[in-house]
């Protein structure tokens, strides 16, 4: 008797026990669907769609029309549909200098940028990293700072320190240590000094990160084993804190390259940048069809490279 | 280069016994309002096995620490081979550490970690080769050279870590914990394997230990520590058999302690009376009669019998079997005395019972007594 109804609790407790997990599979099921999904149409709308309309119009033809370019597919009176694609533009692209150069000035400036914010943002980074609990979220805070203030004022804000009658000229005219004004503004100088200013935060960011979850251990284990601290940075420290250097400096390369407000702001006519070209081509020449060649040829341009970089580098990386 | 290994080689051989290898004076070390080191004196002769023994906190760590250079003591001096470390950098040290989490480099190999240290002196290729082949055979991995640390198992590693450390043949080899990341069955195992590579090697080593099984299984003499000072320190014998405080008695194996005073203090004899009745202890310490005191009894050196001994006198004790736990190779009994305080009694089960109960069981009355030279005598 006893028996038998604790058999029963039993059966009774399991299909309790069945019942809720049952149901909790399937709406396990549905969100993990809904939460992949998400991401996929965001990308299909925003990236993947844009994409594929700049790629249809950079084999498009110019045309005086609105827009201004020639249709891709066409319906003839008969019912047959003709398609029309044209690589002249990438050809022009190709044929003309100006392009080659500028692609090759916004590769060196941005280059020269990424390893300029390594420079400094490495540094900053440990520093955050070894500071004080105190300090250390005021230091975070402070990198996040130029964030909450237009990235435009800023901009002007330094074309006002750096022209002729700005503040830094009449500083050193006031100490006398210059008579006349050095051309600060419209020079690649102004450039660079944009770009690093702008892009610091994202180097910095993701060097702090890998920096931070660095065992500290190691570093005292190198220099248990007879490493002068030096020495520990570079077989140690460095080589471990290479997928932040990376990460950093895609952050800050790939926008740089394509860089538009800084170098038409700071750099005035004279500093040359593809985003420049591509915005002129675009608003100025209304030549759709070019502009989307130069945009696209960009993108191979850089990005392959960088995919290809990155592939071996998850490969090497994956094995640890 | 290749002579001045050798010297090192042969400095680690000589047998001094009269000159410690290692003299810590009146150490200390603050952080913030915490005292974590406390004016500690300490020698530690060359070819020691030496457990540093305490709870967590205890100033065990930053003690080792110390010695290694990853921390500057307040006040106080460390020697090291008669050479006075306060302005020697960790990387000048001639110590090496084995670090709890065992810091291996995560983007070198078994081989490359184990050579790091080498390639710190200048050194020929072929005789670091040579000497990362010799540790690897000691530790046994020698099918290991090209794994990273990842790829191996927690006691792989700890012998990696090892390895690592020994492979510089340093004056001193600190360890931290070195046992703690394995699992119960391996440490055991892995106790022995130390001690044993201690002896091949003729290393010093410091061994910083919570566990006392660890540092009396290890250790040739092991210090028991406490908010930062030194409770005791001596072999493993002497400190489990002739425990001082009532601290380090309790720390160490468990222990039944009564307060008392001392009523007789004879020259080959001390007699304490106690809350539970006289004690007789026969070992030669001598202690001011009328002092207070406390005299400790390990549970496993009390005697439990069911029939009344034969005469009255010292060392014995009744009580009632309040609870026992039956551990397989030996029960404690939780002996209720007249007072109400609960006495642990371990005793053998050398034979199968032969029913299957205890032959003690449940409320059962019985005798507890002990010879006079078991009990501890503690004086704090």
């Amino acid at each position: 008797m006893n028996e038998n109804t604790k058999s029963v609790n039993r059966t009774s407790a399991e299909q309790r026990s069945l019942l809720p997990s049952r149901v909790g599979q399937k709406i396990q099921k549905h969100w993990r669907l809904i939460v992949i999904t998400i991401p996929f149409v965001w990308l299909l709308l925003f990236f993947l769609l844009p994409f594929f309309i700049v790629a249809k119009i950079s084999v498009a033809e110019l045309k005086i029309a609105s827009p201004p370019f020639s249709n891709m597919f066409e319906w003839t009176d008969s019912g047959i549909v003709t398609v029309r694609i044209v690589f002249d533009n990438f050809i022009y692209i190709m044929t003309d200098n100006l392009y080659f150069d500028t692609y090759l000035n916004s590769v060196k400036i941005a280059a020269v940028s990424t390893f300029v914010c390594l420079l400094f943002g490495y540094p900053i980074a440990y520093g955050i990293v070894r500071s004080g609990p105190l300090a250390k979220p005021i230091f975070l805070f402070l990198v996040i700072l130029p964030f909450w203030t237009s990235f435009l004022l800023r901009v002007y804000a330094w074309m006002g320190l750096l022209s002729d009658q700005g503040t830094i000229n009449s500083i050193l005219i006031a100490l006398g240590i210059i008579d006349e004004p050095i051309q600060m503004l419209y020079t690649e100088f102004a450039v660079y000094i944009g770009i690093v200013y702008t892009y610091m935060p994202f180097m910095i960011l993701p060097l702090y990160a890998n920096l931070e979850k660095l065992d500290g251990s190691l570093n005292e284990a190198a220099a248990d084993l007879g490493s002068r601290p030096t020495n520990t940075f570079f077989k140690v420290t460095l080589p471990l804190t290479m997928p932040g250097v990376i990460a950093g400096s895609l952050l800050v390369f790939i926008p740089a390259t394509g860089e538009y407000v800084i170098p038409d702001l700071l750099g005035g006519g004279n500093v040359q940048m593809i985003g420049r070209v591509l915005y002129n081509e675009f608003s100025r020449n209304t030549d759709w069809p070019v502009a989307s060649a130069v945009a696209l040829t960009m993108l191979f341009l850089l990005v392959l490279p960088i995919i290809v970089f990155q592939y071996y580098q998850g490969k090497s990386t994956g094995g640890k | 280069m290749i002579e001045k290994s050798n010297v090192d080689h042969t400095t680690w051989h000589t047998d001094d016994k009269t000159k410690p290898l290692v003299q810590i004076k009146g150490l200390t070390k603050k952080f913030g309002d915490v005292i974590a080191v406390d004016n500690v004196d300490l020698d530690i002769y060359q070819g020691e096995l030496f457990c540093l023994l305490g709870g967590s906190g205890c100033g065990k760590s930053t003690l080792l620490r110390m010695l290694a250079g990853f921390e500057d003591p307040e006040a106080g001096t460390i020697h090291i081979d008669g050479m006075d470390m306060s302005n020697v950098p960790a990387y000048e040290r001639p110590t090496n550490m084995m670090f709890q989490s065992y810091a291996l480099f995560p983007h070198m190999t078994v081989e490359k970690n184990i050579a790091f240290g080498l390639q710190q002196d200048v050194m020929p290729k072929d005789e670091i080769a040579d000497r990362v082949h010799d540790i690897l055979k000691l530790v046994e991995l020698e099918g290991y050279k090209k794994r990273r640390p990842q790829q191996l198992s927690g006691g792989q590693r700890q012998r990696v870590a090892l390895a690592r450390s020994l492979v510089k043949e340093p004056k001193l080899l600190l360890l931290d914990e070195p046992l703690a990341a394995l699992d119960k069955k391996l440490r055991k195992q892995t106790q022995f394997e130390l001690a044993n590579i201690q002896e091949q090697v003729g290393v010093t080593f410091i061994v910083v230990t919570h566990d006392q099984e660890e540092a009396m299984t290890l250790s040739s003499r092991m210090a028991v520590m406490d908010a930062g000072r030194f409770k005791q320190i001596g072999t493993p014998t002497e400190i489990y058999e002739f425990p001082e405080s009532r601290f380090v008695a309790d720390f160490i194996g468990s222990a039944n302690i009564f307060e008392g005073r001392v009523s007789e203090d004879g020259s080959d004899h001390v007699l304490v009376s106690t809350n539970v009745g006289e004690v007789y202890i026969n070992h030669g310490q001598s202690v001011a009669e009328n002092k207070q005191i406390w005299v400790g009894l390990r549970p496993e050196k009390i005697h439990l019998s069911i029939t009344s001994p034969k005469n009255t006198g010292p060392n014995q004790i009744m009580g009632q079997v309040e609870d026992i736990g039956y551990l397989g190779e030996t029960s404690i009994y939780k002996v209720r005395l007249q007072n109400g305080q609960i006495v642990d009694v371990t005793a053998p089960n050398q034979r199968r019972p032969m029913s299957r109960t205890h032959s003690i069981t449940w409320e059962d009355t019985v005798f507890l007594s002990w010879e006079p030279e078991s009990v501890m005598l503690l004086t704090s």
